[in-house]
């Protein structure tokens, strides 16, 4: 039953993925955006900015960039998830002898292949842009790791978008606040110049845990306490999201 | 002829109610194996919720279900394993190819050769030279005989067709009632909603007719056209039509409103 229920994930994986093949510009519109970002707050903002270290910029900046990156890719799930429903395929596969959450898997896994391609699209542009890491490969891996579990996390958020939403506008909305997230938090700027208020916000939001575990990553630092901050949200994060994702599918197929 | 056989499809006391709204009353219903079962009734009358009940889609509040000896709710898995449902709106993936369609549901009915399935269907409705192109690009008519042809694949013995011709002109109805005659002379037991008279009378064995959640009268055309008055209709030269067999056994005109 189970090795069913992973060639029915694999099936369904596959023709996600062709979706994304065959309309690219999903992957590009997802980088084109914080490529934008990357280069105003290289080449305009940053001069300005102190962020209280020798590193150039850019290094600081990459990691807030990558969240942003994906949190505006996982909107392309949750509009495909709704084009599904909509269109009765979703309906077609469930009364079909095929392992139940396949049919969701199917598009986290796709979002994860689509989003990690993103992000490799925006690493490549940062190079050239002049981002330098001498991180290990085991501190890449780390950096790939947490990136895989963000995107976990928000792609299933994604999800419960899609299977709730009742236009194609309301599926994709639910991403604009978690591409805003990065901005009030240590992604930019160093937190401590923030008013009290909004510093507290940022210290203590997961964005923040993420960045800096990332920053510490590709700089070669101890990781400190962030990781284990940074996992426990994004582990939170997506427990509560893929329990929630699930009643509202079983809510929404009846 | 086909009495004799455990039916196809087997329904008794099947009550759903969405809110306080009840939709099915109390359906009882019996298809034999290999017949064409035409389920007659106007919009709302429930047709989609009994076969959404009987594809595993939906649960009854009471009541009892069997498709090809499997319990509906007991036995979703086999069910599922036995019968194809395609639903009023064309639910073919319209980024891939006809082909990839087929394909796509022939892996996840786990066949061993995909491909061969594939190309055996395109050809059985007619879409050899387009299979190659996204559905998309397909004409209304194609698109729903290729949502026929992802019902056929792994030739389930049950085969529920929900509306199968609405929203089709003439010429595209045509073909989708060619492949429904091929299917019922290949074997397949066919359920079929509809709300068009002449199609039921075209292509069904049996007719039942569903009005206000129940089945007010079920069977073949020439039983349901000797219920109306023989007296009646001496004076008309027209033979009685099954659609004044539909009016006299509901009772009331066909564009009543009711919601579901």
């Amino acid at each position: 039953m189970t090795t069913l229920a992973l060639a029915d994930t694999r099936t369904l994986t596959g023709r996600s993925l062709r979706h994304v093949t065959r309309s690219p510009d999903t992957i590009i519109t997802t980088a084109v955006t914080p490529v934008a970002l990357m280069l105003l707050f290289v080449y305009v903002l940053g001069g300005a900015i102190d962020t209280g270290s020798d590193e150039p910029y850019i290094d600081y900046l990459l990691p807030g960039i990558l969240l942003i990156t994906v949190a505006s890719g996982v909107a392309y799930t949750a509009y495909r998830l709704f084009l599904d429903l909509q269109g009765g395929i979703v309906e077609r596969f469930r009364s079909m002898p095929i392992a139940r959450p396949s049919v969701l898997w199917a598009h986290v896994l796709t979002s994860l292949v689509a989003n990690l391609v993103s992000v490799a699209l925006v690493v490549a542009v940062a190079l050239l842009l002049g981002f330098r890491t001498g991180a290990s490969a085991g501190a890449w891996l780390a950096v790939v790791g947490i990136l895989v579990l963000f995107t976990l996390a928000l792609t299933w958020l994604a999800v419960i978008a899609g299977l709730c939403a009742t236009t194609v506008d309301g599926a994709s909305a639910f991403s604009y606040p978690l591409i805003f997230l990065p901005f009030v938090s240590s992604a930019f700027v160093p937190t401590d110049t923030m008013p009290r208020p909004v510093a507290w916000f940022a210290e203590n939001q997961p964005a923040t845990a993420v960045v800096d575990t990332v920053r510490a990553l590709f700089a070669q630092e101890p990781v400190g306490g962030d990781i284990w901050v940074a996992l426990a949200w994004l582990v939170a994060v997506l427990a509560v999201a893929y329990a929630a994702a699930l009643a509202a599918y079983r809510r929404r197929t009846g | 002829m086909r009495t004799d056989q455990v039916p196809a499809i087997r329904v008794r006391g099947i009550e759903k109610s969405f809110g306080d709204l009840p939709v099915l009353r109390g359906v009882d219903l019996d298809v034999a194996a290999g017949a064409v079962v035409a389920l007659l009734g106007a919009n709302g009358a429930g047709k989609t919720t009994l076969v959404r009940i009987l594809a595993t889609l939906l649960v009854a509040d009471a009541g009892t279900a069997t498709v090809h000896g499997f319990d509906v709710r007991e036995q979703a898995a086999e069910v599922r394993a036995s019968i194809s449902l395609t639903g009023q709106f064309a639910a073919v993936d319209e980024i891939l190819t006809g082909r990839e369609n087929l394909v796509l549901v022939a892996r996840l009915r786990h066949l061993p050769v995909p491909r061969a399935v594939a190309d055996d269907l395109l050809a059985r409705v007619s879409l050899t030279d387009a299979g190659d192109r996204r559905a998309s690009t397909y004409s209304g008519g194609m698109r729903r005989r290729l949502d026929l042809a992802m019902s056929l694949v792994g030739a389930p013995p049950v085969v529920v067709l929900d509306e199968p011709t609405t929203g089709l002109d003439p010429q595209a109805r045509i073909e989708v009632w060619h492949e429904i005659k091929a299917l019922a002379r290949g074997g397949t037991t066919v359920l079929l909603t509809t709300q068009h008279l002449d199609e039921a009378e075209r292509l069904a064995d049996r007719i039942a007719i569903l009005h206000r959640g129940t089945i007010v009268q079920d069977g073949t055309l020439a039983e349901l056209t000797a219920l109306l008055p023989p007296a009646e209709v001496q004076h008309v030269e027209k033979q009685p039509s099954l659609e004044d067999v539909f009016l006299a056994v509901t009772g009331e005109a066909t564009t009543e409103e009711e919601s579901r």
